[in-house]
Formats: structure tokens, sequence, C-alpha cells
């Protein structure tokens, strides 16, 4: 990066430091603070949505739609985290390929499952292999979005159920009583009014989403604890312009400092968010911020 | 004449396709000197030397990608990547899941490495998880301490969690030399495995042929020896 990076004299120096926080393998570990902040910023979404879904499902009067969102909260709930990222993830995996073969490779006659190998035509490959190392990374990533979301999803789902049954049973009646229809009483009435008795169990999903991330490299999504692990291990001079010795316990400071103010910023804005919803509810908060401005 | 011109189109077309064909090289990137990241990011070592001249002679165009050593072969199954070229020693237990090439680094010695002379071999010993040396600790009389990384085990030692580690030979030398006398190889060297080897699924065939043949010219030539010795030292064994 700089000129003067090759001197050897200026090992453990600000210039040193100043040579060694520019390389290429450390731009990478910067690059991946990026990866996680866009995968959360995606993820928190989609995982409300899926969520909002299985809310809206799980309370639904048509029985079939009330299971699907019953069980989908139920299983995904039940089953253990790393299990779903493991498993989960190259069996959807699999299942895309395993469509997109029967679509593009009609007459092919060998079987897919040979002993333990698993093989789809060439056409078929997600991405295809002579697809560029980026579109793997990129599809490995959307995996993991996806996968994130369905977790978290069901979550949400049971959080916003449990917010839809808090509004109070008056307010609906009340809508009835006007003539509004089952769905105006649901998107006018309950909608608005459920979301501050969702936000603490939403709040908590949040801060545990935020530090869910290192399930990212069971992914193959080299995320920020990947590289602190990689660029903190012991360095020998022969493989790096760079030696040093156990350096992790420096980059894990950092991620900790990272994660705090990260969590820090988190609890100011849904503190703010707070205080917008609660505005004319019936709450107790909600009452204590009346008073106050009275 | 017809059959002709048609069956030669259909034969160039398919060296054609053969031509494109893109392998992905998988590999852990935490093993120096057999595979690590550069200051640059990218993947380094023998084996991206020694692979990149492999899919120069088989005309292969070639793809590298990093994988947790503990997936590295459910990742290779599943089609993921189409070879593990990652230091790994040909043994039965993994040969019934995928197939090998032939050894293209002879069979590895592995070492005893301790902070003093005496320290006790039949003690806790540290070595990497799922490795030929694990396996042979764990035969052993001594208590085996497994850790997921090299590097960690380096760190089990200096901690004093582990009496000595037991590792590679290849990979200790450079750690025990630049440690400024802290480390020292202790007892007797062992010979494990079968040599290392490229994985590759069972099914493909075809492309364990063409690095087969890519690998025996570079042993007749020469090339592959020189390589070695340019990466592991002037002492390393060659072909």
């Amino acid at each position: 990066m700089f000129s003067f990076c090759t001197d050897p004299s200026l090992l453990a120096t600000p210039a040193w430091f100043a040579c060694y926080l520019t390389t290429g393998k450390l731009m990478l570990f910067y690059a991946s603070f990026g990866t996680v902040l866009l995968l959360l910023a995606i993820t928190a979404p989609i995982a409300l949505g899926f969520g909002f879904g299985a809310a809206a499902a799980a309370r639904s009067r048509i029985l079939p739609l009330s299971w699907f969102g019953k069980i989908y909260i139920a299983m995904v709930r039940g089953v253990p985290d790393i299990v779903f990222f493991l498993f989960f993830v190259i069996a959807l995996d699999q299942g895309i390929e395993y469509l997109r073969h029967k679509i593009k490779c009609p007459d092919w006659d060998e079987p897919i499952r040979q002993g333990s190998d698993f093989i789809v035509c060439a056409a078929a490959k997600m991405p295809l292999s002579t697809a560029p190392q980026a579109w793997h990374e990129v599809y490995g990533f959307a995996l993991a979005v996806l996968t994130f979301a369905i977790v978290f999803g069901a979550f949400a789902g049971n959080v916003l159920f449990g917010a839809m049954r808090a509004v109070p049973q008056a307010q609906l009646e009340t809508a009835e009583a006007y003539g509004m229809t089952h769905r105006q009483t649901f998107w006018r009435i309950l909608v608005p009014q459920m979301w501050i008795y969702a936000l603490p169990g939403l709040s908590n999903l949040w801060m545990v989403l935020v530090k869910a991330t290192p399930l990212l490299f069971l992914l193959g999504v080299e995320d920020i604890v990947y590289w602190a692990k990689e660029l903190g291990g012991a360095k020998t001079a022969r493989f790096t312009d760079y030696p040093h010795g156990d350096w992790r316990v420096w980059y894990f400071l950092g991620l900790l400092i990272f994660y705090l103010a990260f969590t820090r910023v988190s609890e100011i804005v849904l503190d703010r968010i707070t205080a917008r919803l609660t505005h004319g509810q019936a709450t107790a908060a909600g009452e204590a911020q009346r008073k106050a401005a009275a | 004449m017809k059959t002709l011109i048609l069956s030669t189109a259909v034969l160039a077309l398919s060296a054609g396709l053969a031509m494109a064909q893109t392998v992905r090289m998988g590999t852990e990137g935490a093993y120096p000197p057999y595979n690590f990241i550069n200051d640059a990011g990218e993947v380094d070592g023998f084996e991206r030397e020694f692979g990149d001249e492999l899919c120069a002679r088989a005309e292969l165009t070639c793809e590298w990608v990093t994988n947790d050593w503990d997936s590295i072969i459910p990742n290779l199954v599943s089609g993921n990547y189409d070879t593990i070229i990652a230091g790994m020693s040909i043994n039965d237990e993994r040969d019934e899941v995928i197939d090998f090439t032939q050894d293209y680094i002879p069979p590895a010695t592995s070492s005893y490495v301790a902070l003093s002379e005496d320290a006790d071999l039949g003690g806790v010993v540290a070595a990497q998880t799922s490795t030929l040396q694990s396996q042979y600790i764990s035969e052993s009389d001594a208590t085996l301490l497994e850790f997921a990384t090299a590097d960690e085990i380096i760190t089990a030692l200096k901690s004093g969690e582990a009496d000595a580690v037991f590792f590679d030979t290849d990979y200790l030398v450079p750690i025990v030399e630049e440690s400024g006398g802290e480390l020292m190889f202790i007892g007797e060297t062992v010979t494990l495995g079968r040599g290392t080897g490229m994985g590759i699924r069972e099914s493909d065939t075809e492309l364990k042929d063409k690095f087969d043949a890519a690998i025996t010219s570079m042993k007749e030539d020469g090339s592959l020896n020189e390589m070695l010795i340019k990466w592991f030292g002037e002492g390393t064994d060659t072909y």
C-alpha cells in the first residue's frame, strides 16, 4: 500500500501497523463487517414479513391455513438452530438442484444419488460451476438470508401472534359495531395497535439475530468472526510479510467493541420507536406519556 | 463422408466443452506451507502452485474455494466444489467415502513438539481433530486433546494445557525454528498414512484420470520435486 512497507526495520512501529492494517487480507476483514450489516439489513425485514404472515395465518378462520401457521411456528421453534443451519441448507441447496435437474436434463439416465455422492447434470448446478466465485458467494449469502429469515420468522411469528391477542378485545368489538368487515378490523384496528405489544419481544429477537451472525460460516459465508480467528492466529515470517504472535485476543476484543456499540445503537433506536408507538395507547406507558404532556 | 464430417464436428465440439470445464478446487486455507491465505487475501502455498500447474497441464480452468476442514468432505460429495486439495492424507476411512488421486506428497512424518526435553509423551497430547495424528494418539497410551485447527494446538501447548503436540513435521518446522528456543522437537518421528492425494468424488472418474495423468507427468519431469523442495525445504522426501 505505502512505499515504506517493504522496509524490514519498521517492525511493530506505527508505520508497520499502517502497512499491516491495509493489506488485502485486512481489507477482506473490513469488508466482512459490511457483509454482516447487509445480512442484518436484508434478513430483519424478511423475517418480520415471514413472522407477520405466520401470525396472520395462525389466527385465520380458515382451518388449514391456521394449522399451517401454527405448525411452522412450532416446528422451527423446536429445532435447534445449528441443526437447522447444517441440515436444512444442504437439503435446500440439493432440493433446488434436483428441481433444476428434472427440468433442464430430462434425458439424464444416471441416478442422482450414487453412494454418498449427489450428482446432477452440469446445467442444473446452482450456480453453474463455470460461474465466477462472486456468484457462488452471492448464492451462499442468499441461502443464509433465507435460512435466517425462516428461523427468526418463526420466533417473530410467535411474538406477533401473542401481540395480536393482547390488543383489547373491546377495540375489535367496537370496530365491528361500526360495521367494519373482518378484514377492515384486522388492518385498521388490530395491526396498527399490536406493534406496541410486540416490540419488547421483537427487540429481543433483533439482539439475538445481531449476535447469531457467526453461524454464517457454517453456510460458507466468511463473516467477521471467521476473519478475526484467521487473522488473529500466530503467523510465522516464512509465509507473510507481517509475522506476529497469537493476536486473537485483540481481534476478539475489537469484535466485542463492535457488538457492544451495535447493541447500544439498536437500543437507542428501539427506545425511540417504543416512545412513538406508545403514543395514545391504552397501556401504562401510554397513560404516563399522556399525563406528562398534560 | 457426411458422417465423418459430422462426427469430427461433434468431437471438436466436445473437445471445446472439455477445454471450458471449470474445476472448483476446495482447500482449507489454514495449513501453511500446504495452503494458506496470503497477505493479499488469496489462497497461496505449495498446493496453490502445484494445483495451478496441474490445471495448466490438464487444460482445465481452476477456481479456488476455501472451506472449513470439518465439513470439507460433505461439501465435496454434495458438489459444492470438485476436488479437495488440502494436504489430505490418503487413508482407508476417507477412501470409503471419496476417491483419491495418486499421492503428490510422499507419506509425511509426524513429530512431537514440547516446551522442554523431558515432557511426558504419555500425558496430554494435542492434535488437530480428524487427522491421522489424532487417530494415532487416540490409539496410544497418551490422552488426546483435540482442536479444530492446527494453530490452536500450538496455543494449547504454550498455555500448558497440553504436555506436547503431535502433528505434521512440515507444519511444525517453521514454528519451532522461529520460536527462539521456546519450542523443541522431542521423541521419535513417526511416518503415517499413504501420502497426500487430491480428494475427488467417487463418481468423477474422468476428472480423477486427468489429474492422475498430470501428476504423473509432473513426477516424471522432476517439476514436482522442485516444488516440494521449494516449499518444504532441502531435507524433505521427494519422488
